[in-house]
């Protein structure tokens, strides 16, 4: 067990555990899309910044391990500014419409908006949407590139039920989606009766069909 | 043991020199063809065949001598030839095309007229033909790492043994492994792939991390745009880079190896496959290197050609079948690298220079270039400069005299607007930095990076924004996507730029584009996204009132961006009747006024430019402007 201090709080902890999880065990909400319990931290989603005493900017906390006597401080500018870019980045290739979509009042993005006081369409960023609105090839599930977000908790949590992933990252840069490896073969896929990643998604950009 | 290996290495040698004496005892020409990828491209293929045809046809004895590159691309293809009998000393020639090829056959090889007008200078002082050594692009390099570069032949182990390559691994081999680290912490080596991080202590991390099969890998991905150092030494001069591996893999005690190299460099893979089995054949490499029980295997991993493979976190998941993302560190790759082992990545050049500094010591080494980083450092330069290519040169030589003397300055009596230092995460100094010193800190410093070693000079005609705008599409394009700074982030980067560059720009993009530059800077995961802004935040530093003038007058400095630009004719210098601008428009929009000279058309021309390429000197009528406003308006006449 180690002792820390996170925003001026004594809380324990088992070494090693990645600080994020602590924060979160302990009611300190620390904004997070990417991170899943048990998986290896991707460090994917640059929201759960923090700052902790001796390191000379913001770290992300899914990735650092709790030490004894650690001074960790969740709620700074620079931690604050880098979430809400990181968010308004988010939003601006995200399509809002939010009455229409399933996710609604369930959605991480309405959370984070709502916690970190970001509009959900926020000015001075051009809007980037992909052509696809729905991607229909998979025989099971039906994708959605403009609610994605690419935080990639699907394709983790379909390798912890798998020991592989069936779906993958695919293209590069802006046009970066997730991808089925275009697999139409029932047969070599699990079906319905795995929908590990419909759970896990925090926007619901996989559904069932 | 060290009676072994001296046995062993010394018929490796002595097999050396016996070929080289005969090579250079025979009493006929060499002749010396530089064919790395670089001679290739501008006819090397074809030069070199047409002297084997010349020798046939006109029966003449001669040998020639493929070699590698020297670094002078503006000189390719590249040809010395070594005629002593004619008395003169080995010339070197340039732009030798096949026709000069044949033409040098008959007068110089068989009539000993070596054709002064062709001559580019002597390879030896001598008191016929003045030495390129008077040049200061040969004069002011220093060549550590790119010695023997142009001088042997890449595909001959046999070339490097005698030019005492591989002495530095026998020299190895008899100290312990913590003496060859001590030596290289000694020479102050910092890592030529871009960061500086010592090698010394990369080594000593990688010796003390616990693993049972560390790992060595050569990084040769080279991904910035317009940077080819690591092409043409694996090209030129495999060995040397194979040599500095196995010292270190010896160092840190690893038994495998790879050379990672972007699947777009052919010749590069073949030369390197083909070095790795000669050292193999020769022991000095594989199973029980020089009889001692030191194995190490090198293999060739081809990459896709991924910029962001050339990240060591990345490049390690290519290796390893995944797709090319960054990992965050901790783990270093020294600590947990491919499949978990121990694994040291060192860029080319550095791997490159650890013989060198074992065979000369590090005191030696540390003469060379400044204190915090001693050594060379590889340019390719490129861009508006009279002698591009390949340059090596001590650390601390400052960019004034890289650009002006090393290079020719810049040709067409343009002024000097800027330098684009380190490629896509590097940035821009204008002028009055032309006097910072070449060196790791002193780049950073001013806001640049020493990078990997790409170099693009600029002239007046040349705008930042634009140049800034290319980067950006270069990274956002390059970005693997896995984080939100570097995936969103360079995509609003670049869509501010074109919309400047465009005439589009709004006030307030340049704060937002300072502003979300620190965001990226500050949150991505990886070097791509961290550096990625560096060329908008240096240009925006140094160039900001070229920013401004796209934004609030729509104008572009540089003349360059197209919607910012026009062409117009003037009509006091347009000579009556003439019809070559009209002739090479291909979209028609130049016509004649009614006095018989010529205006374009606004609504047609798509500022190709080509008329004013063509205007004939005497007339020089076509200007270029820029807003488009301060084109005078003409009207078309309508078509009858
Ligand atoms: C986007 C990106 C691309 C890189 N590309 C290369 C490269 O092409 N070659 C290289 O040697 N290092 C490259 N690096 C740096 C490597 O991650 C690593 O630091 C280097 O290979 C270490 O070698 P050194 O210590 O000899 O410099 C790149 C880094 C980043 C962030």
């Amino acid at each position: 067990m180690v002792r820390l201090f996170i925003d001026n709080k004594e809380i324990e902890a088992e070494a090693g555990t990645p600080l994020l999880q602590v924060c979160l065990s302990n009611d300190i909400y620390v904004p997070n899309l990417c991170y899943l319990e048990g998986t290896k931290p991707q460090a994917s989603c640059r929201l759960c910044f923090v700052e902790i005493e001796g390191e000379d900017r913001p770290v992300t906390s899914c990735t650092v391990e709790v030490r004894d006597n650690m001074v960790v401080k969740t709620d700074t500018e620079a931690v604050r500014r880098l979430q809400r870019t990181a968010l308004r980045f988010l939003l601006s290739t995200h399509h809002v419409k939010c009455k229409e979509c399933p996710a609604n009042k369930k959605c991480e993005l309405q959370r984070l908006a709502k916690f970190l006081k970001v509009g959900l369409r926020p000015k001075n960023l051009d809007r980037h949407l992909k052509e696809t609105e729905t991607d229909k090839s998979h025989p099971v599930f039906n994708y959605y590139p403009n609610r994605c977000i690419l935080c990639g908790r699907c394709i983790h949590a379909c390798k912890r039920e798998h020991g592989k992933a069936l779906l993958t990252f695919a293209k590069r840069g802006i046009d970066t989606v997730i991808s089925f490896y275009g697999e139409e073969d029932m047969s070599r896929l699990p079906g319905e009766k795995c929908i590990a990643c419909v759970e896990v998604c925090p926007v619901k950009a996989i559904t069932l069909k | 043991m060290t009676e072994e290996i001296h046995q062993l290495f010394n018929a490796i040698r002595e097999e050396a020199e016996k070929r080289r004496n005969a090579f250079r005892e025979a009493p006929v020409p060499k002749i010396h063809i530089g064919m790395a990828t670089c001679g290739i491209a501008s006819g090397a293929i074809e030069t070199k065949k047409a002297f084997e045809e010349a020798l046939a046809e006109q029966n003449i004895e001669a040998q020639i001598h493929t070699v590698g590159c020297v670094g002078h691309c503006y000189a390719e293809p590249i040809v010395i030839i070594d005629h002593p009998a004619s008395g003169f000393p080995p010339v070197f020639y340039h732009e030798v095309t096949a026709g000069k090829a044949k033409m040098l056959t008959k007068l110089f090889l068989a009539e000993g007229d070596p054709r002064f007008e062709h001559v580019y200078g002597a390879t030896e002082e001598n008191e016929l033909i003045p030495s390129v050594m008077e040049f200061p692009r040969f004069n002011q390099e220093k060549r550590v790492v790119m010695e023997k570069c142009g001088r042997i032949d890449p595909e001959d182990i046999y070339d490097y043994i005698a030019e005492s390559g591989y002495s530095s691994l026998v020299k190895a081999l008899q100290l312990k492994p913590e003496e060859i680290i001590r030596e290289v912490q000694e020479s102050g080596l910092r890592g030529r792939g871009g960061a500086g991080f010592p090698t010394g202590r990369k080594w000593e991390l990688a010796r003390q991390a616990r693993g049972e099969n560390k790992i060595i890998i050569c990084n040769a991905d080279e991904g910035d745009p317009g940077a080819y150092m690591d092409r043409t030494i694996l090209e030129s001069n495999p060995h040397q880079v194979l040599e500095g591996m196995i010292l270190c893999a010896y160092a840190v005690g690893a038994g495998n190896a790879t050379v990672y190299v972007r699947a777009e460099y052919p010749l590069a893979v073949k030369t390197v496959t083909r070095a790795i089995q000669q050292a193999k054949e020769l022991r000095l490499l594989g199973k029980g290197i020089l009889g001692t029980d030191f194995d190490l295997e090198i293999n060739v991993f081809r990459g896709s050609g991924a910029f962001v493979c050339g990240e060591e976190t990345a490049l390690i998941q290519s290796i390893e079948g995944h797709r090319g993302t960054p990992q965050h560190r901790p783990p270093y790759p020294v600590e947990r690298g491919l499949r978990g082992q121990p694994t040291v990545i060192n860029n080319v050049k550095t791997l490159a220079s650890v013989p060198q500094i074992l065979n000369h010591g590090a005191a030696w080494y540390r003469s060379i270039g400044t204190e915090s980083s001693p050594g060379t450092a590889i340019f390719s330069v490129v861009g508006s400069v009279v002698h591009p290519g390949l340059v090596e040169i001590p650390m601390g030589v400052t960019l004034r005299t890289l650009i002006f003397d090393i290079c020719g300055g810049i040709p067409n009596k343009k002024k000097f607007k800027a330098v684009q230092i380190g490629g896509p995460s590097g940035g821009c100094l204008p002028a009055d930095f032309l006097d910072t010193p070449i060196d790791f800190d002193s780049l950073t410093e001013a806001g640049a990076m020493m990078g990997s070693g790409g170099m693009v000079v600029m002239d007046e005609d040349s705008c930042v924004v634009d140049v800034s705008r290319y980067f950006l599409d270069f990274t956002q394009k390059e970005s693997c996507g896995k984080c939100t700074f570097c995936r969103v982030g360079t995509y609003h980067l670049l869509s501010i730029l074109e919309r400047l560059t465009k005439g589009e720009g709004k006030e307030g993009d340049l704060e937002q584009l300072e502003n979300l530059s620190l965001d990226i800077k500050n949150g991505s995961l990886c070097g791509l996204g961290k550096t990625a802004p560096n060329p908008v935040l240096t240009s925006l530093r140094y160039f900001r009132d070229e920013y401004e003038a796209h934004v609030s007058e729509k104008r572009c400095p540089g003349k360059i961006c197209r919607a910012l630009t026009a062409f117009y004719i003037d009509l006091d210098k347009c000579a009556r009747g003439c019809d070559i601008c009209g002739g090479c428009c291909p979209v028609d929009a130049v016509f004649s006024t009614k006095n018989r000279k010529k205006a374009i058309d606004q609504t047609r021309c798509v500022k190709c430019g080509e008329c004013k390429v063509a205007c004939p000197p005497d007339y020089q009528a076509v200007k270029k402007v820029s807003p488009p406003s301060l084109a005078p308006f003409i009207e078309r006449p309508p078509k009858i």
